[in-house]
């Protein structure tokens, strides 16, 4: 299974780190599927700007801290 | 699995299903027959009607075994049925566009059937192939946009 993005995210790492948040609450907390959440983790799927505003605010932390995108060269 | 992934698994299957019943009552008739002669219009009336009453009978199916355990695990029916988020609209574009594309190829392929007068069985037999292929393909890309992400 490829990897589709370039995106690549701390949201499994996030999740354990706000007392083990299963993928089912993040999921219900940000009104989606949990395998859109596990498609992110993977990076299967890079979601919108406004769902990754929305995680970042779930965990109290800037968009930085939830994805990285690679430096050009 | 997301309930609009089972949904298009329902279509995927249904759309199959359906054609396949008709070519092979198609093609057992032909071999009594002319195509000029066939009575195809009834057997693609009652394929059209199976598809909507299968996809209707499935989605029912779906949304009963998705109730069954949404609720052995707790969790409240309408999450999982009505949850319909940016992924699967962004996936179901995805499949809807590219489908289009393959019913606009096999609606030039009917056209040059119709230019060089084919009988309307074949004209008709085309349609309705360039429809199916489409829901198909479209399908198939939704389901493999949900596996290998996009």
């Amino acid at each position: 299974m490829g990897r589709p993005t370039r995106v690549t995210n701390h949201i499994r790492a996030l999740r354990f780190g706000a007392g083990e948040m299963t993928q089912a609450e993040l999921a219900d907390r940000l009104g989606v599927t949990r395998q859109t959440i596990i498609a992110v983790e993977q990076g299967r799927y890079s979601p919108t700007l406004e769902m990754a505003f929305q995680i970042a605010r779930v965990f109290g932390v800037p968009l930085d801290d939830v994805f990285d995108y690679p430096k050009e060269g | 699995m997301p309930f609009e992934e089972k949904m298009t698994w329902v279509s995927v299957v249904v759309t199959i299903l359906v054609p396949v019943w008709y070519l092979v009552t198609v093609l057992g008739r032909l071999q009594d027959t002319t195509a000029a002669e066939i009575a195809w219009q009834r057997l693609m009336l009652i394929a059209f009607g199976a598809t909507v009453a299968l996809t209707i009978v499935g989605a029912i199916l779906m949304s009963i075994a998705t109730s069954v355990s949404a609720v052995a695990r707790g969790r409240k029916p309408a999450d999982d049925i009505d949850r319909k988020d940016e992924r699967d609209k962004t996936i179901g574009r995805r499949g809807d566009v590219i489908g289009y594309w393959v019913a606009s190829a096999g609606m030039v392929a009917v056209l040059i059937l119709t230019m060089l007068e084919y009988e309307y069985f074949w004209i008709g037999s085309a349609l309705y192939l360039s429809f199916v292929v489409a829901m198909v393909v479209s399908s198939v890309v939704k389901l493999v946009a949900y596996h290998r992400g996009f």
